[in-house]
Order: structure tokens, then sequence, then C-alpha cells
């Protein structure tokens, strides 16, 4: 009911902007604090801003603007990291010691310094905790019994890391660009620890912070956070006893706005500066209007579709090739996610190590009606498909039920909450289901892992990746997957991804459809506002008004 | 005896409204613990959660397990905000209740006026256009009403201001106390803080005062066309007395009281929160924080919420029973 009408809402709103562009009434500007930047963002995933627990898309960009790693995405070369708190760093000779030297003069928002003891802590806390994002780092081994030895402080600059097996570097490097690796004041932390009664499931006798820190502000970034309120506002305030470069702006405040329309509505009229998350019909009205300018990035988020492999039709080879051929990739691209995504059928998103541009396929019925009777449904069949209420998720799933329908396969949609289908997705009970997938890290084993990985094909397997939900068991791939991760050279390992691209793209169970492209608009008064390939390296601290 | 049987009602409501509640949010196909931990979470940490929640209880063991937060007043941590049910209530019932209170003060100021007009002046020009905006009110879509206007007196006149409580600019500068913020404002002597917040509620206000106004309106007039036709009024004129005052005086007074319950209940509807409007105007109240935690399938928030509707509607029923009984003297002997 509340979605329908929101839908109605957003389709009104538009039209009504419209209506308001054509009448062509001059705009008089309000501003915005001079020294303050203001962003329309929809950031209703924020749970959290302890950086051992968050792991959402808005927090991330909160985090990165607030904290620091000790290496952070080369943003002029992504599959390169370099130094944030180190100021170098050396990988022992068997490939599981990784030491970091930090830069001299360090420190925290409270005035504290950042010495290594502080990088250990935050690894430890992070471990001990065990949140969502605390697999990032116990994937090299780390544990709540081990992590004080494994990750330590050498001296009060050298921090040491020891991984159980031989990674590949380029992989442990760029888990530790993750927001999970934060540096927080172990200082200020420990102050506002809590005690808790240790049990079975959690052994220590502290919260290390976690209440503290999940509305509080322990880092180093060029802004600190001042404040957090759950789906209004979260405010930024200049660091003043930052490292680095001082950012211009003294604050920065993100306003929870959830609909485009709303927020172009706000940057016409000068009440923010930016605007986040506009759908196609805003960002083209305002990419052409005085005032206005936008800018973009591709985002390691891809849109796909994937068959359920429990249904016997959907889990024959021809019938999954056919559902490859039968979309309309030029239609979307040119109309549904025009500005904000751009088409592609491999599984890595550009710009990561190893990712493959091929877009072998396009629409052609006949080719799929062939493959349909080779598969021996040459009649069709029914099948259904799980959307989410949102864009441009619901537009996709019309347009593909069309093209199915010319081969005369029945798709019946059921729209659902985004928990509500994810829910029955993690369950299996699905026969399609359309989602996306943003990597967890700027590494190609994040999205190899979820998408030709699966351990245990059971219904009680534990390891929900996107092959075990759509019950497709990649024996080899699932091999070659884990091959990746041990492989030394940088282009052997790139190689191998390739490899796994290839292999998805004829046999595996996913129509992938577009890599998502963030948009923002803005006003040309501001300088320096980009986005970066990822939601942590969104920075704002190089913003400036006119 | 009364009380005690008016005591009863207000318990087995209350249960009933927690049962039905609870009961409904969990048979929702939604994961409670997906919602705290997110799709990416590994599996150990989701079974954790899914403990700490006691999701793996029996159903009724883990109602009784809510029962007994809910009665001593604990309703729980909000997945959402992490903060108290209770403290979240707190913060956003406040803005509702300010927004309410606005919308019920224009649309009796405007609506009783309206009504009487409209039936005094019975099918004539006046009485028509009266039933039309009536009609209006009844059957234009909020949402599309708010949008329009929003367009026009925002983006296009800039007479009011932007979507929200207050302007960012005085986010920082103003504390509020009690949460009320005009009042807040008003006890501080920050003029140009309430200048900025009327500006804000304006719109939203007026808009859900345009809607009770058509409620008020129409149920004014037909109170006021069953007093016309009394015979007191018949008498009233036999004696001379004024046209205006027979109206305003006599037949209002005797309408009011079955008004009050119309304007009361009116009022309590606004309270619950308008969902539509809070979302269009970006107003940080209560219909919008159920929403929120609706769609995030954080049960304690929505609970707790439900809760604080019911004993406002409980709450506000009584209070009209209590003005009832001022207004009409024959009630109060009984």
């Amino acid at each position: 009911m509340i979605d329908l009408l929101n839908k109605r809402v957003r389709l009104l709103a538009s039209s009504a902007a419209v209506a308001l562009l054509l009448a062509g009434a001059p705009q008089a500007f309000a501003a915005t604090p001079a020294d303050t930047l203001v962003l329309g963002f929809a950031f209703d995933d924020i749970i959290s801003l302890d950086p051992a627990e968050a792991f959402e898309l808005s927090t991330a960009e909160v985090t990165a603007n607030t904290y620091n790693l000790l290496v952070r995405l080369d943003q002029a070369d992504t599959s390169k990291v370099k130094g944030e708190l180190a100021d170098s760093w050396t990988v022992s000779d068997d490939g599981l010691t990784y030491t970091f030297k930090l830069k001299s003069g360090l420190k925290f928002a409270s005035g504290n310094p950042i010495t290594a003891d502080d990088v250990a802590f935050s690894f430890e806390r992070a471990i001990k905790l065990d949140k969502s994002p605390a697999f990032l780092l116990t994937q090299f081994g780390l544990s709540g019994d081990n992590v004080t030895e494994k990750a330590k402080a050498a001296d009060e600059s050298t921090f040491v890391l020891t991984v159980d097996k031989p990674y590949a570097p380029t992989f442990v490097l760029n888990v530790l660009t993750s927001t999970v690796a934060s540096v927080v004041d172990k200082k200020l932390v420990t102050e506002n620890a809590k005690p808790v009664t240790p049990n079975d499931d959690y052994k220590y006798d502290t919260d290390f912070g976690n209440e503290f820190l999940k509305t509080g502000y322990a880092g180093s970034g060029p802004f600190k956070t001042r404040e957090w309120r759950a789906n209004e506002v979260v405010v930024l305030e200049r660091n003043d006893n930052y490292f680095g470069e001082k950012p211009t702006l003294a604050r920065v405040i993100y306003r929870h706005m959830k609909e485009s329309a709303g927020q172009r509505l706000a940057l016409e009229n000068g009440d923010i500066d930016v605007a986040r998350n506009l759908e196609p019909g805003d960002i083209e009205a305002i990419s052409g209007k005085e005032g206005m300018a936008t800018t973009s990035a591709p985002k390691g988020t891809i849109y796909y579709y994937s068959l359920n492999q429990k249904n016997e039709t959907l889990a024959k080879p021809e019938v999954i090739e056919a559902f490859k051929y039968l979309i309309d990739y030029d239609a979307i691209g040119e109309t549904l996610i025009k500005g904000i995504g751009t088409i592609r059928q491999t599984f890595l998103p550009a710009g990561q190590l190893g990712a493959l541009d091929d877009k072998p396929y396009t629409l052609n019925v006949e080719k799929a009606k062939e493959l349909l009777a080779k598969a021996g449904v040459p009649e069709g069949f029914t099948v259904t498909m799980d959307v989410r209420n949102t864009q441009p998720v619901t537009g996709i799933a019309e347009n593909v039920q069309q093209t199915l329908a010319q081969a005369g396969i029945k798709l019946e949609i059921i729209p659902g909450d985004g928990k509500q289908t994810l829910t029955k997705y993690r369950a299996r009970t699905h026969d399609i289901y359309i989602g996306q997938w943003g990597s967890d890290y700027f590494d190609p084993n994040s999205n190899a892992e979820t998408f030709t990985f699966n351990s245990d094909n059971s219904d009680e397997g534990t390891n929900k990746t996107l092959a075990w939900r759509n019950a497709w068991d990649p024996a080899e791939l699932s091999k070659k997957t884990q091959a990746a991760l041990l492989e030394q050279d940088s282009d052997k390992r790139a190689a191998i991804y390739q490899d796994l691209q290839k292999e998805v793209l004829a046999n595996g169970p996913y129509v992938i459809v577009f890599q998502q492209t963030e948009v923002a608009g803005h006003s040309d008064k501001l300088k320096n506002y980009k986005l970066g390939p990822s939601f942590d390296t969104n920075f704002v601290s190089s913003v400036s008004k006119e | 005896m009364a009380i005690l049987g008016f005591l009863l009602t207000v318990v087995t409501t209350f249960l009933g409204l927690l049962a039905v509640t609870f009961f409904i949010g969990r048979v929702i196909p939604i994961d409670p613990a997906l919602a705290i931990v997110g799709d990416r979470a590994p599996a150990h940490v989701v079974e954790r959660v899914r403990m700490e929640l006691g999701l793996h209880l029996p159903l009724w063991q883990q109602f009784w397990i809510y029962l007994k937060q809910a009665l001593s007043g604990d309703f729980g941590t909000s997945v959402l905000t992490t903060n108290p049910v209770l403290a979240d209530i707190k913060r956003v019932f406040p803005a509702t209740i300010e927004l309410a209170t606005v919308g019920t003060i224009i649309g009796a100021v405007f609506g009783v006026p309206l009504g009487v007009l409209a039936a005094v002046k019975r099918g004539s020009l006046i009485d028509q256009i009266v039933r039309v905006i009536g009609l209006i009110g009844y059957s234009v879509p909020i949402f599309w009403l708010g949008l329009l206007s929003l367009l026009l007196f925002y983006a296009k006149l800039r007479w009011v201001a932007y979507p929200g409580r207050v302007d960012i600019i005085y986010e920082y500068s103003f504390t509020p106390v009690t949460g009320f913020f005009i009042l807040d404002a008003v006890m501080q002597r920050q003029w140009d803080v309430v200048w900025d917040l009327f500006r804000h509620i304006i719109l939203p206000g007026s808009l859900l005062g345009y809607f009770s106004l058509a409620y008020i309106s129409r149920m004014t007039r037909s109170f006021m066309l069953n007093e016309l036709s009394q015979e007191y009024v018949v008498a009233a004129r036999a004696k001379g007395l004024s046209e205006a005052r027979i109206i305003w005086f006599h037949a209002l007074r005797n309408a009011a009281v079955p008004l009050v319950t119309v304007i009361a209940l009116s009022y309590a509807g606004l309270l619950e929160g308008s969902v539509l409007t809070e979302t269009i105007f970006a107003w940080p109240g209560l219909g919008l924080y159920i929403t929120n935690s609706l769609q995030n399938a954080d049960m304690n928030a929505v609970l707790g919420g439900t809760v604080v509707i019911g004993s406002v509607f409980i709450g506000i029923n009584l209070l009209s029973d209590l003005l009832y009984r001022t207004l009409d003297p024959r009630t109060r002997s009984r």
C-alpha cells in the first residue's frame, strides 16, 4: 500500500515537476550557509556508525570522511592502493607477514597521537566484537583467540599483521582499504567502553566501546561526526586536529531525503547543494539547467537476475542461455538506466583487477526459440520473478516480461518489499530473483566468492553465496576461485578472474544486466565535488564553495 | 462500577492491541535478524542475533517476554535508530502533536463557521460552495494536493520553507527543551526561529487543516440543521431574539456537544501521524517513524508506536467523554 502510494507520489511529482519546468519560472536561489555543504541523500540504511559494526553503503561514506585507514584505494588507478596512515609496508618472502610503518606526527581528532597500538586495538575490537564486517578480517585467519598475536604493534610506529596463508598481496591490501579496518582512538574508546558480563556467545568483559561508537566518534579523518539521527540528518564538522590538508568547509550536512523529485526541487531552490539520489528523468532535467551541474562515477554494484537451479526447467543449460538472449540490453541501456548505469554482462565491475568488458549477448528471439526447442520446451513455460518495489528493477522486470513473452515464456512478477524478497531469496524458494550485488571491498575476490563459489549446495549450507542461493554448484569454478586468492603474481591472478568471468558468461545462471553509475546533481557553485569508484571513496574534504 | 468497566475495556483493548501487532509482526515473511545485520553478514552472526532476539523460542514464550517488558514500560531498542523505542517516541511524537494541533485549530476555526453558514443558508450558493469544498477535501488524495501545493507555494512562489521542521541554519543554534519547537522558541524568545518554524508548519498544517475542515464543516452543517428545526428556535424567534443570537448562541451551543466529539476524533486521527503528509513534508513525526520501522522490519519500534497510538485513542475518547459532561448539563447527574 505504502509502496504503491510512493510510486504514485513519484510519478505525480515528476509529472508535476515537468509542468513546472515548462512554465519556465525564474528561479530565485535561496542559499545554504557558505561554510556548509548540504547534501540530500537517502541514508535509511545506516544502523551504526561504529566502523567495526557498520557494513552499509551510506555509512561507508560517512566513515571514509571521518576515519583513516592504513592504506586507501588509489583513486588514479583503482587496481592499486596507496598509504594513508602507513608510510610504507613490506611483505615477507613467505607471504605471511605484512609490516606497516606509520607516518610520523599523526593525531586523532581528540588530540591523542596515533600509534601502532591504536591500529592493533582497532583490529582486536573488530574481530572480538564479531559484527557483520568482521569476516573481512577473520578470512585472514584472525580470531578472538589469536588477534592480539597476529595483529600487533612491534613498536610505537610499526604494525605487524600475520596472515594464515600466502594470500595474493593485492587481495590483503585491497581488503585493508575497507572501512572495518578504520583506526579508532584507543584511549578515547577505552574510556567510554562499558563492562559486559561474559557469556557463551561473547567471552569478553567489555563492549570495546561499541555502544559509544554506534552514535559517537573516535577517529582522525578530515571531518568528525557531530551527530547522526536515523532517517533525519548526519552532521560532520571540520576536524581541526587533522594531520593532512584541512577542509575549507566547516560543516557537511547530509539530510535524509528519500524521493528523487523532492531532492531535485530542493536542489533547484538552493536548499541543498547536492542531490544524491536522482532518477534518470530528474538527472536529464537538471543537466540542462543553468546553475546546475552533474558528476558521475561507475560504482562496484552489479544488477542481475538469476535463475534458481532447483527449478528443473530453469536448470537446463539451453534455457539458461536462452534467457541471456531474451533481454533488450539496448532499450534498457537507453531508457531505464540512462545516466545511472552502463550495460555490463560480466560479474566484475569495471575498474577492478581482471575485470572483463565482454558483451556477447544481444536481444535475439529467434536464437532463444531455437534453444528452448532444443531444451524440450518449444512452447515456453510459466515462471515467477520476485521483484522489489523500487526502480530501476521494477522497470527492468517489466521490460524483460515483454521480451520473454516473445519466446512464449510467461513471466509472473511478484512484487514485494526489499527485506521480504531477500528473505525468500535466502531461503531458495524463488524461481527468478532480480537484485544487485555490491562489492564488499574493492577486490575481484569479493564478487568471485559470491558468484562462483559454493562450498555446500545442500539446504543446510551456511555460506549463502549467490551461487548457493540459486542452488548452482560449479565445483570447478569454486576451486579456481580459491586458487586465485593464493596467486602471488598479480597478472596471473587477473587471468584467473577473466577465465571465471567467461565461464559465468557462458554457463552461469545469472543474467547480468548493468553496472551502476552513481550520479549526483549539484550547484555549479561547488568546486571539486566528485564521486569516487566506491561509497568509501566519496570524499567531501576538498569541496569548496564560490 | 462505571470506572471499573471502563478500566476493563482499556486493559482488554491494550492486550488485544499488543497481541495482534505482535503476531502480525511475527508472521510477516521478513526475517528480523536479517533486518538487523544486513544481507552480507556471515551465518554465525545471523544465528547469534536470532538467539539474542529470542527468535528460537516458541511464539507464545516470545509473546510472554514481550508482554512482561512492555508492561514495565520497556519496548526494547529500535533496530533502525539504536535508541530505546520509548526515547524515539518521545522525540518524534511532539512533532506529530504540533502538526496535528495546528491542523485541528485551522480545521475547527474555519470548519465550524462554514458549516454554520451552510446550514443557515441551506440550498443557497454558499451552501453549494461549502459542499464542494468539503467534497474536494474528502475525495482528493492528500499526497496529490500536498505535492501540488509544495510545487506552487514552495517551488514557484517561495512563500513557504522547504519540507522539514526547521531550517538547517537553526538546527544547531536552537536547542529544543520540550520537543514542541514552536513553544520552545517562543519561551526562548527566538523570534526568527518562530518565524522559520511557522514557514515550515504552515503548509502541512493547512493541508491537514483542510482535510479536517471538510469533515468538521459537513458535520457542523448537519448538527446545525437538526438544531435549527427544534422548537426552541421557533420559541426564540417568537420572543424576538436577533437571528445572529439564535444561531451563534442558542443553536450552536447545543450543536457544540456532538461537535466536540467530532473535533476530538479528527484530532485523534491526526495524532496517529498522517503518514503521507509526514512523508511528503519530511516531517519527523510518529507516522513517518512507524512507516520507516515497518519497512525495515523493526518490530520493537512498530509495536511501541502502535501502543502509543492506542493509548492516544483511548485517552482522547476519555477526554471527549469528559468534555461532553461539562457541555451537556443533562449528563452531569448521571
